[in-house]
C-alpha cells in the first residue's frame, strides 16, 4: 500500500501543521485508544502544545496531552539503541493505563538510529495484546501524512485481525474519512454534525474519532460497511483506495465539506445516491432541517439587508484544503462574496494538487478564483497584503498568523485554522446546517466587533 | 573541563555539569542533606511520560527577543509548537510596556527525508540567507534538533561561514533534546550563545543598571530599583540584541528564576565581571528581607534597603495577617520547575498553608555560582520548615496523579501547562500563575494571597467536573506507592 508524500520540503515561516508523529492525536481521538511515542524528549510535548492547546485550547482528555507514554529517548539510546526501553515502556503502560488500544508511533531518533519498534510491537500482539506499531518518524512529512500512516497501521495490525464478520456488507453503514482531528481546530463540532446529517438521512455512521465515535468496536466494523465516504479534498483517499482493495468496498468521494442548506441537501443527495438506499427519509430530513435552518436566516437577514456601516465584499482564506474548499463554497454560493486570493496550506501530494485547482474554477456556475499552494507564512502574507480587493477591506479567513496583515490591511479575520490561538472551541462546528448559522455569526459578530 | 567556556560552540548539559537529576523520593530536608554531600544519584523511571525538551526551553529565551530571528534546523514538529511563543509575546507585551508586538520570527528547515541521506548543511545555509533578506534581523539563533544531530550537520561551521557572508551575529545554540532529560538545559545552551556571541566586553561598568534574569513576568523591578536609584535590563524576553550586547555593563545580575538564569548569571560575572546576587529571588518576607539587604550591600545603598524594608513592612503585614488567617492550616501540592517550585513552598507557608507534598521537574544540587548560598530549596526548608513527600518528578503525570490521589489537597499550586489538570479532575482548586513576578515581595505575598482566596473559595467548576470525569490510570496503579517505577541505578 503506498503511503502519501508531501510535494515538498521548503523551509517554513511561521509552520502550520505538526509533524507525523503529531498524528498521535488521531489515536487520541479514538474514544479509548491510547498513543504510545517512541521517541526524543519533548517531541509529544511540542506537538501537544501546538495542535491541541495554542490551536482552540481543544486541550488533551483521556489519552492526548501529559497522559501519553514516552520513552524520551537519551543519548545512550541513540547510540546503542531504544528498542529495550520500549519494551518496559509497553509493559509498564500496559498496568497503569486503560485502553482498548494501544498505538506506538516511533519518532525520528527510533527510525533514524534503526530501532525495530515493529518487532517489539509484534511480541506484544503474539500475547493477544490489542497494540500497533507505525513509523511516523517526523521526517516523513506532516501530521497529514502521520495520519494516514496511522490510520493503515491500525487497519492492517488490528481491525484486519479482530473484525466483525464481513462476508456480507451491512446496507447503509458508511465509515467516513474527513477532517484532520485536532489539526482542524473544529473537528470535533464538525464530525458530530457530518454524524448526525448522515444520520438524519438514513445511514448507521462510522464516524470513527471524536466523542460521537463508537471506540475500537467502531474500527472493528470497519470491513463490514458498505461503503467509503471521503469528505476532503485529498485526505483519507489513499485510505479508502486500500480499503477498497482490502475489503472489496467501493468508496465515494465528496472534496467539499457541505456548509449551509443547499450545499448539506446536495451533499446527502449524493450519499444516498450512491448507497441507493431510500430516499424518503433524506428528503424528510432536509424538509425539517430547512425548516429550523431558514427561520435562523430570516431573522439574521433584519441585519443582513439594513446593516449600512457596511460588510466586506472580498474575502481570502488561508488554510487546509478541506476547509480552504468548503469556506470558499459557502461564501460565494450562499453570500455571494468575491474571491481574492486562496491559499492552501497543508501541502497535499502533487498527485492531488490538479482536481484541488478545479474545483475552484468551478466554485458556482459564473466564480472561479486563483488558488496557490504555499506553507510559508512570509510567502502568503506578502502576497495577502498585495492583492486587489476592491474598494472596501477584505475579511480574512486564516490563522493567528494573518492577524497582523489583516490589520495592516483594515480587514477582518476569522481563524479557521491551526494555529488559531485566539479562539476557544468546544463543540462549535461551522460545516452542515448547525454550522453554517455558527460561521455566520462568526463573521458578523467580527465584523460588527470592528468599532466596538 | 570548564564548566563556563565560552570559546566552545557547546556548554555541558546540567546533568554532568551540575549534577542535576530528575528523580527523588523524600522530603524536602533529605534532598538538602544529599545535595550538599557529594553527588546525588537519580532513578531510573521505567515507565515515563512525555517530557518537556532542550528545544523549547532555547526557543522561549531567544524568540522574545525583540528583533532576532529564530531557525529550528529539523523536522517542522521541532518548530511547530513555537508559535507559542509568538502568542506570549503578545499576551505578556502590555507587562513590559511593550506597545506595539511584533510578529516573531519563527522558521524552520523543515528537512525532510532527503536531508536525512544527504545532510541539511546546504539547506540551513540557504534558509539563513533567506531569513535575513526577509528579516533584517539584527541576530539570527539556530537552534538544533535530535534529527540533525543523528545525521550529523556541522551547524558550527553553518552558522560561521554565513556570519562572515551576512556580517550579523549567527548563532548555534546546541539543544538536541536527546541530550538531556533536564530541560532547562535548553536555557544554559541559549545563553551560551548569547554569552559567546552576542555580549560583549565591557568598556565601562554603569552603576545604574542591573541585569534581571527572567521570563516574561511583569515589571516590579523598575520601581523596585528607583528608590535605589537604579533600573532594570530585562534579560532576554523583550530585550534587543543591542541591549544584551551591554549586559555586560550592568552593575549586578539579580535572577528572578535561578534554574532559569544559573548559566547565564555565573557566565556574567566569571567572563564579563559583572557581580551576581547569589541569594535566592524574593518570595517570602524573610527571603524579601533578605534579597533587599544584600541588593543595598551591593550597590552600596544599605540604608535604603533598610527604608524600604520598614516601609513595606509597616504597609503590608497588617493587610498579610488578615490574609493568614483565612487560609491558615489549607493543605497545599506544589507542582512546578525547580526554583520556582522553591519559592512557591515559601510563599505559600508565609502565607500559613500547609505543604502536603511536592512534584519538583527536576533538581540541581548547585548552580552555576557554585555556592550553597543560592540554595532556594536550603532556604525554604529553613525558614519554613521540612516538607514531606517531596517528590522531583520531571512531569510525570502518574505519580502526580498517585500522589494527589492519596494526598487529596485543598489546593492544587502549579506553574507550567499540563498539570494543572489533574487537580481539576480530582476537585481540587488549581492556581497556575504564569507571570513569576506575581508573588515576589511584601505586595506580591499579598497578590497571591488573594488570588489564593479567591481560587479556593471558588471551586464550583472544579468539584463538579470531578463527579463526571474519565481516569484513564488503573486503579491498580492508584493503590501503589507513587515511586513504584523508580529503579535502581540512574
Amino acid at each position: 500500500m503506498e503511503t502519501c508524500k508531501n510535494t515538498k520540503f521548503t523551509s517554513i515561516n511561521q509552520v502550520r501543521y505538526g509533524c507525523a508523529l503529531g498524528a498521535f492525536h488521531s489515536v487520541s481521538a479514538i474514544p479509548g485508544a491510547m498513543p504510545i511515542a517512541h521517541c526524543g524528549p519533548g517531541c509529544v510535548d511540542k506537538q501537544y502544545m501546538s495542535l491541541s492547546f495554542y490551536n482552540g485550547f481543544q486541550g488533551g482528555g483521556y489519552s492526548g496531552g501529559a497522559v501519553i507514554p514516552s520513552s524520551n529517548l537519551q543519548e545512550n539510546d541513540v547510540v546503542f539503541g531504544g528498542a529495550k526501553r520500549l519494551q518496559e515502556l509497553i509493559e509498564a503502560s500496559l498496568k497503569i493505563l486503560k485502553a482498548d488500544l494501544f498505538v506506538v508511533l516511533n519518532g525520528c531518533i527510533g527510525e533514524l538510529v534503526g530501532d525495530d519498534t515493529g518487532a517489539v510491537v509484534d511480541s506484544f500482539q503474539k500475547q493477544g495484546i490489542p497494540i500497533v506499531n507505525a513509523e511516523t518518524g517526523g521526517f516523513k512529512g506532516n501530521n497529514f501524512i502521520g495520519h494516514e500512516i496511522v490510520v493503515k497501521a491500525i487497519i492492517e495490525q488490528f481491525v484486519d485481525k479482530y473484525a466483525q464478520p464481513h462476508e456480507q456488507k451491512q446496507k447503509g453503514l458508511i465509515n467516513v474519512w474527513s477532517e484532520l482531528p485536532f489539526q482542524n481546530t473544529f473537528w470535533r463540532g464538525d464530525l458530530a454534525e457530518l454524524k448526525r446529517v448522515l444520520e438524519g438521512a438514513g445511514f448507521a455512521v462510522n464516524i470513527l474519532f471524536g466523542n460521537t465515535a463508537n471506540g475500537v468496536e467502531e474500527w472493528k466494523s470497519i470491513p463490514k460497511a458498505q461503503f467509503n465516504l471521503v469528505v476532503s479534498p485529498w485526505l483519507g483517499l489513499s485510505i479508502a483506495q486500500y480499503l477498497e482493495e482490502k475489503y472489496d468496498q467501493p468508496y465515494l468521494h465528496i472534496p467539499v465539506l457541505p456548509i449551509g442548506a443547499d450545499q448539506t441537501a446536495d451533499f446527502l443527495h449524493k450519499v444516498v445516491d450512491f448507497a441507493g438506499i431510500d430516499k424518503q427519509k433524506v428528503d424528510q430530513f432536509i424538509v425539517a432541517e430547512e425548516k429550523k435552518y431558514y427561520y435562523y436566516l430570516e431573522h439574521f437577514t433584519d441585519f443582513y439587508a439594513e446593516y449600512w456601516w457596511g460588510l466586506p465584499s472580498s474575502y481570502a482564506v488561508v488554510g487546509d484544503s478541506a476547509y480552504n474548499l468548503a469556506i470558499n463554497k459557502f461564501l460565494v454560493k450562499q453570500l455571494g462574496l468575491i474571491p481574492a486570493i486562496q491559499i492552501i496550506t497543508d501541502n497535499p501530494p502533487e498527485k492531488y494538487r490538479q482536481a484541488i485547482i478545479e474545483e475552484y474554477k468551478n466554485l458556482d456556475t459564473d466564480v472561479s478564483t486563483d488558488v496557490t499552494f504555499l506553507e510559508d507564512g512570509y510567502e502568503i502574507n506578502t502576497i495577502l497584503e498585495k492583492v486587489n480587493y476592491g474598494h472596501r477591506p477584505p475579511i480574512i479567513f486564516g490563522t493567528t498568523w494573518e492577524r497582523d496583515t489583516s490589520k495592516k490591511l483594515g480587514g477582518s479575520i476569522v481563524e479557521v485554522g491551526f494555529p488559531a490561538s485566539y479562539e476557544v472551541v468546544l463543540d462549535r462546528t461551522y460545516i452542515g446546517y448547525r454550522g453554517a448559522l455558527s460561521l455566520l455569526e462568526k463573521i458578523f459578530t467580527t465584523v460588527i466587533s470592528k468599532s466596538a | 573541563m570548564k564548566k563556563i567556556d565560552l570559546t566552545m560552540p557547546e556548554v555541558e548539559v546540567r546533568e554532568t555539569r551540575l549534577g542535576s537529576i530528575t528523580s527523588f523520593q523524600g522530603s524536602a530536608g533529605e534532598l538538602v542533606k544529599c545535595s550538599g554531600h557529594g553527588r546525588i544519584q537519580g532513578k531510573k523511571r521505567t515507565f515515563s511520560q512525555c517530557i518537556d525538551c532542550s528545544i523549547s526551553k532555547a526557543a522561549c529565551m531567544v524568540t522574545l527577543i525583540q528583533d532576532a530571528a529564530v531557525i529550528c534546523h529539523g523536522p517542522v514538529g521541532c518548530a511547530s509548537c513555537l508559535h507559542e511563543f509568538a502568542f506570549t509575546y503578545r499576551v505578556n507585551a502590555p507587562l513590559r510596556n511593550v506597545a506595539h508586538p511584533t510578529q516573531r520570527r519563527i522558521f524552520s528547515t523543515n528537512i525532510g527525508e532527503e536531508e536525512t541521506v544527504y545532510g541539511g548543511g546546504d539547506k540551513l545555509a540557504e534558509t539563513i540567507r533567506d531569513v535575513y533578506k526577509r528579516t533584517q534581523a539584527k541576530a539570527i539563533f539556530v537552534l538544533s534538533t535530535c534529527a540533525a544531530a543523528i545525521i550529523g550537520d556541522d551547524i558550527e561551521s553553518v552558522t560561521n561561514e554565513l556570519e562572515s557572508e551576512l556580517g550579523i551575529p549567527i548563532i548555534a545554540i546546541f539543544c538536541e533534546g536527546f541530550r538531556s532529560k533536564v530541560w532547562t538545559s535548553g536555557f544554559d545552551a541559549g545563553y551560551h550563545g548569547i554569552a559567546r556571541k552576542l555580549i560583549k566586553p565591557a568598556k565601562t561598568h554603569k552603576q545604574d543598571v542591573i541585569n534581571v534574569i527572567n521570563f516574561w513576568g511583569s515589571d516590579v523591578f523598575t520601581q523596585w530599583f528607583a528608590a535605589f536609584g537604579v533600573k532594570p535590563n530585562y534579560i532576554t524576553p523583550y530585550s534587543t540584541v543591542e541591549s544584551l550586547s551591554h549586559s555586560s555593563e550592568a552593575a549586578a545580575t539579580i535572577q528572578a528564576c535561578p534554574t532559569l538564569g544559573s548559566y547565564l548569571g555565573a557566565a556574567l560575572e566569571q567572563e564579563f565581571g559583572v557581580p551576581e546576587i547569589k541569594t535566592p529571588p524574593p518570595y517570602g518576607v524573610l527571603q524579601t528581607d533578605r534579597w533587599f539587604r544584600e541588593l543595598g550591600r551591593i550597590l552600596g545603598k544599605s540604608e535604603i534597603a533598610e527604608q524600604i524594608i520598614a516601609e513595606k513592612k509597616a504597609t503590608y503585614l497588617p493587610q498579610l495577617e488578615k490574609i493568614r488567617a483565612r487560609l491558615e492550616g489549607k493543605l497545599a501540592y506544589v507542582t512546578a520547575g525547580a526554583a520556582h517550585g522553591h519559592a512557591l513552598l515559601s510563599v505559600l507557608r508565609e502565607l500559613g498553608l500547609k505543604a502536603v507534598g511536592a512534584a519538583i521537574f527536576h533538581h540541581d544540587p548547585i548552580y552555576d555560582s557554585n555556592t550553597q548560598k543560592a540554595d532556594a530549596l536550603a532556604q525554604t526548608v529553613r525558614d519554613y520548615g521540612d516538607i514531606p513527600n517531596y517528590n522531583v518528578c520531571d512531569k510525570q503525570e502518574f505519580e502526580l496523579v498517585n500522589m494527589l490521589h492519596h494526598l487529596q489537597p485543598d489546593v492544587l499550586l502549579a506553574r507550567h501547562g499540563g498539570m494543572t489538570l489533574w487537580g481539576a479532575k480530582f476537585g481540587i482548586p488549581s492556581l497556575l500563575i504564569g507571570d513569576e513576578h506575581f508573588s515576589m515581595g511584601y505586595e506580591g505575598l499579598i497578590r497571591y494571597g488573594k488570588r489564593l482566596i479567591e481560587v479556593i473559595e471558588n471551586d464550583e467548576f472544579v468539584k463538579n467536573l470531578a463527579k463526571h470525569t474519565a481516569n484513564p490510570y488503573t486503579n491498580w496503579w492508584l493503590e501503589q506507592e507513587p515511586y513504584t517505577f523508580l529503579k535502581g541505578k540512574k
